[in-house]
Formats: structure tokens, C-alpha cells, sequence
């Protein structure tokens, strides 16, 4: 019936598929689960809305037994805490179901760009460093997944920066600093004056009661060493 | 050229409405044309405080929705010929306010003033978010405790990106005004330092206004403190953060204190 004449070369859209790269943040639970539902709860509490909008991925390679109903009513109580599983890692990818989150595989840790070596003429690195010369407010909060993060300010309290690599802070440090997020346990937090709310590197944190209260208002830096977070003075 | 002022604070209860009114009363008596806006849509105060809240006929919601010309809505204060007001209304909510119809508003009055002073609701919702949309000026009034100190970080977060100004790329002025201070608790160390607060908002320091029955007095019997006690310790206060605002340098000095101990120390950071 329709009178649209029929052309070959009519505005029909064209599939298109392209592919994009996002960062997502992975989850790696271990057992057991209740324990560690505890200590995401305790994080949750000290930063409400982290994981918001933000792509993550369960990996379960560190829990090869579970079955497919357990599996079920964890993503069950990720999602009950805002965390929206887009994917899962690491498991029997036949094993997930109906009602389960697609299995993916061959993930990488997103990491700095490695500069290729010079040949000719050397083109200038590309800096990955975000320098930010403004106060950070309470409320505002900072994400640079791919480098490090300088505030030449204070960070107040009820702020965040969560960086990829390195945070240095020259003025106080009273926010919370979440550092090498990009997989990066050298990465550090430095800071002129500390009296943080929360520090993190690679997933492992450390709240203010947990931290020395000799380091408060002093010259810090904060690393790993022997998977733990250690905070020591710089004077 | 008329400036846009807006009083804000983030926290309820610190003294926005009371500011607004004393600044606005200082300036007029200074001869400046002023006109102060209510933008508490549904918690209307600054009519009461001004001692206009029998001569509301049509209000800035009124305006906005094309019920009642600008003229009609605008009360012209009884003591000082150069103050108006633009009362908001208790009846409905903020959900009155269209972005467009407020910015049409704003446009009337910076044609009819030289100063449009606006009192911002609490909070950083809508009704926040419109008052200070428009500024070319910011007032953040802060006490001297943490709660306050952080929600008005919070708001100069927001001063710093979400007005017409920011979004231009342009800098937003902001001044920090602490009121409620009480030197007696300040020593005792009840109260956070004057240099705390600064240290932390890190903005600068447009007066101290002291803790004062005065204050308290004024807004029960409908008068800006400028008007009831013009040489009250808070009257003298507001008059003087009144000519900061204006570009007159007045030194700076500390509510109940005879040196001026914060003048040296702050003066040069003062506005």
C-alpha cells in the first residue's frame, strides 16, 4: 500500500559498530562473602554514591565454588547497594544464567600509557597529570582514572579526588584521597598537611581512626608497603 | 551598572534573611538605589523582617507567571525612599520558579537598581540554585561552627560552577560574612577562630557580625538592624561590611574588641 517508491539508494540508517573502551572499576569479593559485604558496607558508608554511574565488574576468580544461585542473590545484594554488576570476570563463563550479568574475559589492568621508544624524532610525552590550582569544595569530587592529580589548594572536607595514579595535596588534605585506582599499588598520596577523612591506594583504605593520630597536621605521605597502608611523616 | 548580589549560606538558621535585610537597608542609607528579593518560595521571611508583611499584595511568583506587572509587586520600604522589596509567596512552592521567568525578572530590576540583593533559600536545591544563578556578587554567611563552615564550602563549590557567571568562565566574587560570633565563647574556644573559618573557606572576609539581642530585637519588630540600632556593636558591623561591599576600604574590626587585632591581621585580605 505505500506509495514510498522503492530506491536502492534510499535513507535506510546503516548499522554501525564501533568499538569504544571504558574504565571500569573491578570488584574481586573472597570469602566469606558476609564478611566482605561488611567491609564494602563500611566503605559505602564513608563514600555514599562511589560507585553511582560508574561501570563495574564482579570478579569471581577468587571464588571458583560458588554456584549459580549464590551468585544470583550476590549480585542480588550488590544491586540492593547501588552497585549495578555489568559483567562478570574470571568464572566458568557456562556456568551463568538467566538473570546474571554477561561473562567477559581478557580484561586488562588499565595502566598510564607506556611511551613508545623514540625513533626519530622523539614526539613530546603526553602528560597524564591533572593540575588543579583551585580550592576543592566540599561535595566536589575529582576523578582522573588515567594519571596523577595535583591540588595546589586545600581539599575540604566532604570532597574527594580519586586518581589513577599518584594525589599530591599542597594545602590540607581534609577530604578523602583515593589513589591508584588504575591498578597502581606504587602510587602514593603526599599532602603539605593532613587531617583526611579517608585515604586509599589500590583498594586498600585506611579511615581517619584507623590512622595514626600523631600524623594529624602534619607532612605526610601515604604508600603501600606489604599490602598495607602506611602513613608516615615527611618531616 | 547594577550588581546582583545573592545572600546564601547553605545552612538554614545562620542569619541569610537578617543579612539581607541589614545589608540592604545600609546600602540604601548610603543612597544606593536597592531592591531585595525573597526567593524562599513557600517560607517567606524577609517581609516580616523588613516590617512589610501587611503591604504584600502580589508577589515574585505573580510576576514571573504574567499575573502582576513588576511596579505592582515591588513594596517601597517606609523609612529609607531608595529600599523595595520583592516579597516571595508562602503559598506556593519552589517549583513556582521558572529558570526563564526569573531570569527575565532579574533583567527588570537590574534596570530599575543599583543593587538587586537576593536572599537565597536554604539548601542547594532549586530554590538555592535560581537565587544565586544570576550573581555577579556572593555573600556567604557563615557561624563560626563546622556544620556551617562545610555546607558553606559546599555552596562556593556551587558559586564556582554553577551560575551564569562560572558558566561563562568568568570569576564569581564571593565574600565571606561570619555572623553569631560571640568573642567570650571565640576565647573560650567554644567556637571556631575567625582564622579557622577564613583558613578553611579561604574567601575574603567581608565583616564579623557579634551575637546580639539587638539583632534579634530588630527582626521581631520588623526593622533591619541598620535602621533600629545604626550604633549598636551589630549595627556598626553591617554598616561597615555595607561600604566593604561598596569599595570604601574600612578597616576590619572584631566585634567587642577595642584593637583592631583581626584589622592587621586580616585587613589586607579583607574586601
Amino acid at each position: 500500500m505505500s506509495a514510498q517508491p522503492k530506491d536502492k539508494s534510499s535513507q535506510k540508517p546503516a548499522l554501525r559498530f564501533r568499538g569504544r573502551s571504558f574504565l571500569a572499576l573491578s570488584l574481586a569479593p573472597q570469602q566469606p562473602l558476609d564478611a566482605w559485604l561488611a567491609d564494602l558496607d563500611a566503605w559505602l558508608e564513608r563514600s555514599p554514591g562511589f560507585f553511582q554511574g560508574r561501570a563495574v565488574i564482579l570478579d569471581v576468580a577468587a571464588l571458583p565454588a560458588i554456584d549459580v544461585a549464590s551468585l544470583r542473590s550476590f549480585v542480588a545484594d550488590l544491586d540492593a547497594r547501588g552497585i549495578r554488576i555489568m559483567a562478570i570476570e574470571g568464572g566458568d563463563a557456562g556456568g551463568a544464567g538467566l538473570g546474571l550479568p554477561p561473562a567477559i574475559a581478557n580484561g586488562r589492568d588499565s595502566q598510564l600509557p607506556v611511551a613508545a621508544p623514540p625513533r626519530g624524532k622523539p614526539a613530546p610525552p603526553e602528560s597524564t597529570t591533572l593540575v588543579i590550582e583551585d580550592p576543592i569544595r566540599s561535595g566536589q569530587s575529582v576523578f582522573h582514572p588515567r594519571g596523577d592529580v595535583v591540588v595546589m589548594g586545600s581539599v575540604s572536607s566532604g570532597a574527594e579526588i580519586v586518581a589513577g595514579g599518584s594525589i599530591h595535596v599542597y594545602g590540607v588534605l581534609r577530604g578523602r584521597a583515593i589513589a591508584g585506582i588504575a591498578a597502581q599499588p606504587g602510587a602514593r598520596i603526599f599532602c603539605r598537611k593532613f587531617e583526611a577523612e579517608l585515604l586509599a591506594i589500590d583498594g586498600l583504605y585506611k579511615s581517619a581512626d584507623d590512622i595514626d593520630p600523631t600524623a594529624i597536621g602534619r607532612s605526610v605521605s601515604a604508600r603501600i608497603i606489604d599490602d598495607a597502608l602506611v602513613v608516615s611523616p615527611l618531616d | 551598572m547594577a550588581k546582583v548580589l545573592v545572600v546564601t549560606s547553605g545552612k538554614g538558621g545562620v542569619g541569610k534573611t537578617t543579612s539581607t535585610a541589614a545589608l540592604g537597608a545600609a546600602l540604601a542609607q548610603m543612597g544606593q538605589s536597592v531592591v531585595v528579593v525573597d526567593f524562599d518560595v513557600g517560607l517567606r521571611n524577609l517581609d516580616l523582617v523588613m516590617g512589610a508583611e501587611r503591604r504584600v499584595v502580589y508577589d515574585f511568583v505573580n510576576v514571573i507567571q504574567g499575573e502582576a506587572k513588576l511596579a505592582q509587586a515591588l513594596i517601597r520600604d517606609k523609612r529609607i525612599e531608595t529600599l523595595s522589596l520583592l516579597p516571595a509567596s508562602q503559598t506556593r512552592d519552589k517549583d513556582a520558579l521558572s529558570e526563564e521567568g526569573v531570569a527575565r525578572v532579574m533583567d527588570e530590576l537590574r534596570e530599575k537598581f543599583d543593587w538587586v540583593i537576593c536572599d537565597s533559600p536554604a539548601g542547594i536545591e532549586r530554590g538555592a540554585s535560581l537565587a544565586m544563578r544570576h550573581a555577579d556578587v556572593a555573600v556567604v554567611v557563615t557561624n563560626p561552627e563546622v556544620s556551617s563552615v562545610r555546607d558553606s564550602d559546599r555552596i562556593i563549590g556551587l558559586l564556582d560552577s554553577k551560575t551564569l557567571r562560572a558558566e561563562r568562565g568568568e570569576r564569581m566574587e564571593k565574600h565571606l560574612l561570619l555572623t553569631r560570633y560571640d568573642r567570650l565563647r571565640a576565647e573560650r574556644g567554644d567556637m571556631l577562630k575567625t582564622e579557622d573559618v577564613l583558613e578553611i573557606l579561604s574567601i575574603p572576609l567581608l565583616g564579623i557580625v557579634p551575637e546580639s539581642q539587638d539583632v534579634l530585637r530588630a527582626s521581631n519588630i520588623g526593622q533591619p538592624v541598620t535602621v533600629s540600632g545604626p550604633d549598636t556593636a551589630a549595627g556598626r558591623a553591617y554598616a561597615d561590611a555595607a561600604r566593604r561591599l561598596k569599595g570604601d576600604p574600612v578597616p576590619m574590626t572584631i566585634p567587642g574588641e577595642k584593637t583592631g587585632f583581626l584589622g592587621r591581621l586580616f585587613g589586607r585580605r579583607a574586601a
